[in-house]
């Protein structure tokens, strides 16, 4: 005796908030029951077991029916296959506002047209942790794979990481096509809000240049101090970042900054010039911190690190060790000279500006993109 | 050549990928009417082609328009193989045909495929221009405007009630022709699909030549139905009720709604002193009264036989004439007497008085005798030898046509079941029959035919010639709560036995125990608390059986069912202390090795009627301390379930003074108004006693295990939940507030049952399978709170061995809380004396709510406080939440707005038409307009102010690869959001923005888990329609036609 065939359909499609999540975070439907019935839906409701494994297969095949829809959301606007009620917009909101205000959000349903703002933005949503384990990996089959050990790493279950990877590769996927802004071109296509946009931009562009991240010297650094820095990127680096009508997309660094960036190389082999920007930032820095002797002793190095990232990131397998280079050849010196960030800042900007007052230096233009990165980059990711 | 009908395709949409290699489709489309196909040019390489075709034009006569539907193919272009076909689209333009109706067709529609769904849509633009006038109408059945609402459409007023309309057209299945053999299952199911909107389209046009003959120009209560009888073929019947209807000019400054002829004047006199001149006061043969509009034919022959295919040769004359009109009550005076006789002859002039409508004009409906059914057993392969149908059917033998056709055999099959019908009637002194309905069961070989409805006494008014002017001339007052309540019958005379007391409202009419129909709740009539749904279930099982054994062994079981069916009903009603049941409908189900019963009802107690007794347990051997102490706690049990009961549905009835009844303890031989027989034994109805014999009805003897089962089936019946109403008529007694917010929905399930299961175990599971479908729809809907269940309507059978299937449609409904709360107050502390004001205040109500009034109501109505009191103070509270997520939600949707047109560009029409639906529904968010779908005939808070025609859809749906469509499940979960979809997409197109009326007739559903293969026929069927907010009603009234562009952009963009 068993229930062959169970479903619901209403002309207005209904969304229990609640199961979304779960079913987004990646339960199986029982397990999805086991923790509906913890949450204690069933005293307030009156409902069996029997009854809310019913709701939540129901809601589940819903949810599945959607995907498909959120896979390309710009198709949701005129979908006819889910029916967004308008009269009750104004109430859900009205109720969803209160149940915040309440707190008690899980009796709250959402329908469709809530649904588009908030379910497209939950379905794309991520975990910060998974992200940072999948950052700057080809988004290809192999590394899909491997999500069995991200899961059991991260304790987020498989299916939400195949979610979560198969929404970095469509997005990927998409956009690499796309001529205009990185990030515009994500909000566009998939309807999203602006920060997580930025999120997308940041992870699509680390997929791309297959930035190395998973280092252990990085494992301090967070999601958000790359996709910070990937923002800078995207911003300064890129051909779109120069040129908007560039028929470029900005997912790719501009190869003729790279080139140029080469020149830089004069600040280093250079002795003269070496010495001379020396002497300009010592006695810019002197008497203003306690540390100076140790930025004294260390400029040499530490210029010579700076200077040499820049020169080898027209080679793609070097921009992949772009942050750790950061870390090996800046930040790692600094640190063990226990240089505040107030300092490091301080120490920055006067490296930065005096290279300007060199005589022989003329390479202002692509010092001041290069060092505007790199000083935010670096002040980002200067932290435990 | 009466009429030309030009298709433009504008465009496609989200088409889907057809060629593998470049990602993209070369898309073309044929435009099909009739014989005549044109083609679009091929769109090449888009997903999004811009076909902009010329106008397809076919000139063609007005009866092809009614019958066939304009069929829209959209194919892939493939230069060295056949094309593929995407999908198809077909348009129903019947409600193009009605100068009233719909004016052009215009949308996007969701191109359908049996395999595969919807893929994607296509921008057609259709019209018809018809070349006629009003006498052309007249020749053609054009024009004729059908309701599938069950009463008076609200935006209409009925001039006359002309009666029953029926025609049924018979083709063979495809899917059993020859050529199944060899063709593919999809290509026999779009020859299925096509087929049956043909056969849709003649049988409406059918219907619509005997409306036009009897003078009628519409049919409400339209019923069409499917039975596919498999081998033998398939059968589209169609049950009505023609009507002269007339538009109320639609906006206030008029304000005439039928309702402002007030139902507390009574209706009978109006009628005799119209009529009186012209008619013969005695019963005898009756005249032709109306000779003058139907000079063509004699009256004594029915409409119905005119040119249609089922001419028959049946007596007309009654089988049992006890109880017949001829004999007046002693207490219902001469005056009476002459009414009755004269509303009867408008009536005998009918074959069958039979009325398809639940809801009627104010004053229409004068008595209600009780529900009447009969029931018929068929074999499908002796379909033509008719004398064989079923060795008990003697009276087909009657019958000379012995090598007709199909239909003929089909159209005696109900012939005969309405004779029986009538019979009933006749012998419950009633004239006409009201709430009328037919279904059938089948398996395999052997088919339930059913009918039933209830019989009752009609007012006159609607069924002469023109409106009667509404001068009061009455003499008697009967109050309009409760005059439909008392006895039609001779009380000296009555068919069954039934306890008589004297009305609890006027004193004055005699008024049975318990009152069983058919129709909805009359608006006028004085209700005690709230209401709730009852019901009956029952599993018997069967011998497997073949050919007529077989028929003979489920002849024998039904009066059985039938028998149980209605002890439990009667035994619920009691437990709530209910004393009515209104919405009956009793579905038999055959199966092979079982057969199902389910009655559902909505019960309530009418004040007019006694209230009921308690239930009795009673065990015949008190020998035993534990047993006796069993059946205390029983009773303990069944008392406190009736208190709780009667507390939760509010029902405290006004104390009554003893005298008029005897006893608190109601008298033996209560029994039912339920009267049925089977078409096999009409004459032997006395045989089946109704009763329990001698004993009294309420004590339950629990010897017999039968009993014990009983209770515990009373028991088990879980309560609403609080918040919850349920009912499955139209509208729920003591709830009025209600609000806008409205969820239709279909629920389906199906239940697999192990073998060898004993009658009490299919029972329990069969009722739990009902009863946990009913918690679940609670606990989807609980976001609605306080909500009511309307029109909950139960649909079982039994697809296959061992499965049992169970579908409900209905529509949960929000209402204020304060308001029914002070309500409920309101009546509770009502007294008899006010019964009769409160009647009038819930007119007024009622007057408000669909009229057009939009000055407040000076008694300050619950409806208008509702609307304006509950929201400012929420909304306050959270107002920058609010703001704040409106934006958030804005700019989110602008984003997809722009993505959108842009990927429109290449043609400006669908661009001009988005962006007014912009500029329309700014609030909506969306580009695709809301259609909102209920099964009442009403939208709560609004008004309807066009009809645009009948929406009657038919779809097949196949898979191959049922796993990885998410089993069963995923399969009619889809199915069934793309049927919605395609509605509500067809209703756009026509320019409306709701579905009244919808019903979802059939869904039968196969499937063969093995082959990894499934089939589901859906069949749904609704009146498309446009409303407007009654706020926004307010707003508009000064330019109505604004109000009907705003409401109908979906279609009338461009």
């Amino acid at each position: 005796m068993s229930v062959e065939l169970d479903v619901f359909v209403g002309n207005t499609t209904i969304m229990d908030k609640e199961v979304y999540q779960l079913w987004l975070n990646g339960y199986t439907v029982n397990d999805a029951v086991k923790v509906r019935i913890e949450g204690g839906v069933m005293e307030e409701c009156e409902a069996s077991a029997e009854v809310l494994l019913s709701d939540t297969m129901d809601q589940y095949r819903t949810f599945q029916m959607c995907e498909r829809l959120l896979h390309h959301p710009a198709k949701l606007a005129n979908q006819l296959l889910f029916q967004i009620p308008p009269d009750r917009q104004a109430m859900l909101i009205e109720r969803y506002a209160l149940a915040c205000q309440f707190n008690s959000l899980d009796l709250v349903i959402i329908q469709f047209q809530t649904f588009i703002c908030i379910s497209l933005f939950r379905y794309y949503a991520f975990d910060d942790s998974f992200v940072r384990e999948v950052l700057g990996k080809k988004l290809s089959k192999g590394t899909k794979k491997d999500l069995d050990d991200v899961s059991i790493k991260t304790g987020i279950t498989l299916k939400s990481c195949r979610r979560q990877f198969d929404n970095f590769k469509r997005v990927f996927k998409v956009v690499e096509e796309l001529k205009g802004p990185l990030v515009e071109n994500i909000r566009q296509h998939f309807l999203l809000p602006d920060q997580l946009a930025r999120d997308y931009a940041a992870i699509v562009f680390f997929a791309n240049h297959r930035f190395e991240t998973g280092k252990k010297k990085l494992q301090y650094l967070t999601f958000q101090d790359f996709a910070f820095c990937a923002g800078q990127l995207i911003n300064n680096w890129t051909v779109g970042a120069v040129d908007n009508m560039m028929e470029d997309m900005d997912v790719d660094l501009d190869k003729e900054f790279l080139q140029d960036l080469k020149d830089l190389k004069i600040l280093i082999t250079d002795k003269d010039l070496l010495d001379q920007h020396k002497n300009l930032v010592c006695t810019a820095l002197r008497g203003k911190t306690n540390v100076f002797n140790e930025m004294e002793a260390n400029f040499k190095n530490l210029s010579r690190g700076l200077v040499n990232i820049a020169a080898k990131l027209i080679n793609a397998k070097d921009v992949r060790d772009f942050f750790i280079d950061l870390v090996e050849k800046f930040i790692e010196p600094c640190r063990s000279d226990k240089l505040t960030s107030i300092d490091v800042n301080l120490y920055l900007t006067h490296y930065t500006n005096s290279a300007h007052i060199l005589d022989t230096f003329k390479h202002h233009a692509v010092w001041t993109r290069y060092m505007g990165v790199i000083k935010s980059c670096i002040l980002r990711m200067y932290h435990d | 050549m009466p009429g030309r009908l030009k298709a433009k395709i504008v465009a496609g949409r989200h088409l889907p990928v057809m060629d593998r290699a470049s990602d993209l489709t070369d898309a073309f489309v044929e435009v099909k009417f009739g014989n005549t196909t044109f083609k679009t040019d091929v769109y090449p390489k888009s997903l999004n082609p811009q076909w902009n075709s010329e106008w397809f034009k076919f000139e063609v006569d007005d009866e092809d328009l009614q019958d066939e539907p304009l069929q829209i193919t959209v194919l892939d272009h493939d230069t060295y193989s056949a094309n593929d076909a995407i999908g198809k689209v077909y348009i129903d333009i019947d409600p193009l045909l009605c100068s009233e109706a719909a004016t052009v067709i215009s949308g996007w529609l969701p191109i359908y495929d049996t395999i595969h769904g919807i893929r994607g849509e296509i921008n057609v633009l259709v019209k018809v221009d018809l070349f006629n006038d009003l006498n052309r109408f007249r020749q053609s059945s054009c024009g004729v405007k059908f309701f599938c609402t069950t009463s008076i459409p609200r935006c209409y007023r009925a001039i006359m009630v002309h009666g029953f309309v029926e025609e049924l057209v018979v083709n063979e299945d495809p899917e059993y022709q020859w050529i199944d053999r060899i063709r593919t299952p999809r290509a026999s199911n779009e020859a299925r699909q096509r087929l049956i909107f043909l056969m849709s389209g003649e049988l409406q046009r059918k219907i619509g030549l005997k409306v036009l003959e009897m003078g009628g120009n519409a049919v409400v209560g339209y019923l069409q139905c499917f039975d596919l009888e498999g081998e033998s073929g398939l059968v589209v019947r169609a049950i009505g009720t023609a009507c002269t209807l007339e538009k109320i000019s639609t906006f206030p400054a008029t304000a005439t709604h039928p309702n402002n002829s007030s139902p507390s004047k009574d209706m009978k006199e109006p009628g005799f002193g119209e009529e009186a001149p012209g008619v013969p006061l005695s019963s005898g043969p009756p005249t032709p009264l109306r000779a003058q509009t139907f000079s063509s034919f004699s009256p004594s022959k029915s409409y119905s036989r005119q040119s249609s295919s089922s001419d028959t040769e049946l007596s007309l004359t009654p089988k049992t004439g006890m109880g017949s009109g001829g004999s007046a009550g002693k207490e219902a005076g001469p005056l009476k007497a002459l009414l009755k006789q004269q509303t009867q002859s408008a009536l005998e002039q009918r074959e069958y008085p039979f009325f398809t409508l639940t809801i009627f004009p104010p004053g229409f409906l004068l008595h209600v005798g009780g529900v009447v059914s009969a029931r018929s057993v068929k074999l499908l392969d002796r379909i033509h030898n008719p004398a064989l149908g079923n060795t008990r059917s003697y009276k087909l033998l009657d019958w000379n046509s012995f090598t007709a056709d199909e239909p003929e055999t089909r159209d005696a099959w109900w012939e005969e079941i309405r004779q029986e019908i009538k019979s009933h009637a006749k012998a419950l002194g009633c004239h006409a029959v009201v709430g009328y309905s037919e279904s059938t069961s089948i398996c395999e070989e052997v088919c339930i035919l059913s009918a039933s409805g209830t019989a009752a006494i009609l007012s006159s008014r609607f069924m002469q010639d023109g409106p009667l002017d509404t001068e009061h001339r009455f003499e008697e007052v009967v109050s309009p709560g409760c005059g439909f309540c008392h006895i039609p019958y001779d009380e000296l005379n009555i068919p069954f036995p039934a306890q008589l007391t004297y009305c609890y409202c006027c004193r004055r009419y005699k008024v049975p125990d318990v009152l069983f129909t058919t129709i909805d709740l009359p608006t006028e009539a004085n209700v005690t608390g709230k209401g709730c749904l009852i019901q009956a279930r029952l599993c018997r099982t069967k011998k497997k059986a073949q050919g007529e054994g077989n028929a003979m062994a489920i002849s024998n079981l039904l009066p059985f069912l039938e028998y149980e069916l209605h002890t439990q009903l009667m035994n619920k009603l009691k437990l709530r202390g209910m004393n009515a049941l209104f919405g009956l409908r009793i579905q038999i189900s055959v199966g092979e090795t079982m057969l199902l019963g389910l009655a559902s009802a909505t019960g309530v107690y009418l004040t007019a009627l006694p209230s009921p007794g308690g239930i009795q347990i009673a065990g015949k051997t008190p020998s035993d301390i534990t047993y006796e102490q069993h059946i205390s706690n029983m009773q303990k049990k069944i008392n406190d379930t009736i208190t709780k009961n009667k507390e939760q549905y509010e029902i405290n009835p006004p104390e009554v003074v003893e005298e008029i009844i005897g006893s608190p303890i109601p008298e033996p031989r209560q029994r039912s108004r339920l009267f049925r027989s089977h078409s096999e034994s009409s004459d032997e109805v006395s045989e089946i006693d109704l009763s329990h014999g001698k004993k009294d009805a309420f004590v339950l003897e629990i010897d017999d295990t039968d009993a014990v089962e009983d209770i515990h089936a009373l028991l088990t019946d879980s309560p609403t939940p609080a918040g919850f109403y349920s009912c499955n008529t139209e509208i729920m007694p003591g709830i009025q507030n209600w609000t806008s917010a409205i969820q239709m929905f279909t629920s389906v399930r199906v239940f697999r049952l192990n073998a060898n299961l004993t009658n009490q175990g299919l029972n329990k599971i069969f009722s739990d399978l009902c009863e946990n479908l009913l918690k679940s729809l609670y606990f989807k809907l609980r976001s609605m709170v306080p909500c009511c269940l309307c029109h909950l309507n139960f649909t079982v059978a039994i697809p296959e061995d061992e499965l049992i299937q169970v579908a409900v449609t209905a529509v949960a409904m929000s209402f204020d809380k304060e308001q029914t709360l002070e309500n409920g107050k309101r009546s509770g502390e009502k007294t008899l004396i006010k019964a009769i004001t409160e009647n009038d205040e819930q007119l007024q109500f009622n007057l408000e709510l669909n009229a057009e009034s939009s000055s407040p109501n000076p008694l300050g109505s619950p409806k208008g406080l509702s609307e304006v009191g509950s929201h400012p103070s929420a909304r306050d509270r959270c107002s920058s939440w609010i703001e704040q997520l409106k934006l958030k939600a804005h700019t989110i949707r602008r984003g997809s707005v722009k993505t959108t047109s842009s990927m429109e560009k290449a043609s400006p029409l669908p661009e001009g038409r988005s962006r007014s639906l912009r500029s329309n529904r700014s609030y909506s968010g969306s580009s695709v307009a809301v259609v909102k779908m209920t099964p009442l005939s009403f939208i709560p808070g609004a008004k309807i102010i066009k009809y645009l025609g009948i929406i009657n859809m038919f779809f097949i749906r196949e898979t191959s690869s049922l796993r990885e469509e998410g089993g069963v499940s995923g399969f009619l979960h889809t199915f069934i959001a793309e049927v919605f979809a395609m509605v509500r997409a067809h209703v756009a197109a026509l320019g409306g923005n709701a579905v009244v009326s919808y019903s979802m007739k059939e869904c039968v559903f196969m499937e063969n888990p093995n082959k990894n293969q499934a089939q589901c026929l859906i069949n749904v069927s609704g009146d498309a329609v446009i409303f407007v907010r009654e706020s926004e009603l307010e707003l508009t009234s000064v330019q109505p036609q604004s109000a009907t562009t705003q409401t109908s952009n979906g279609g009338e963009g461009t």
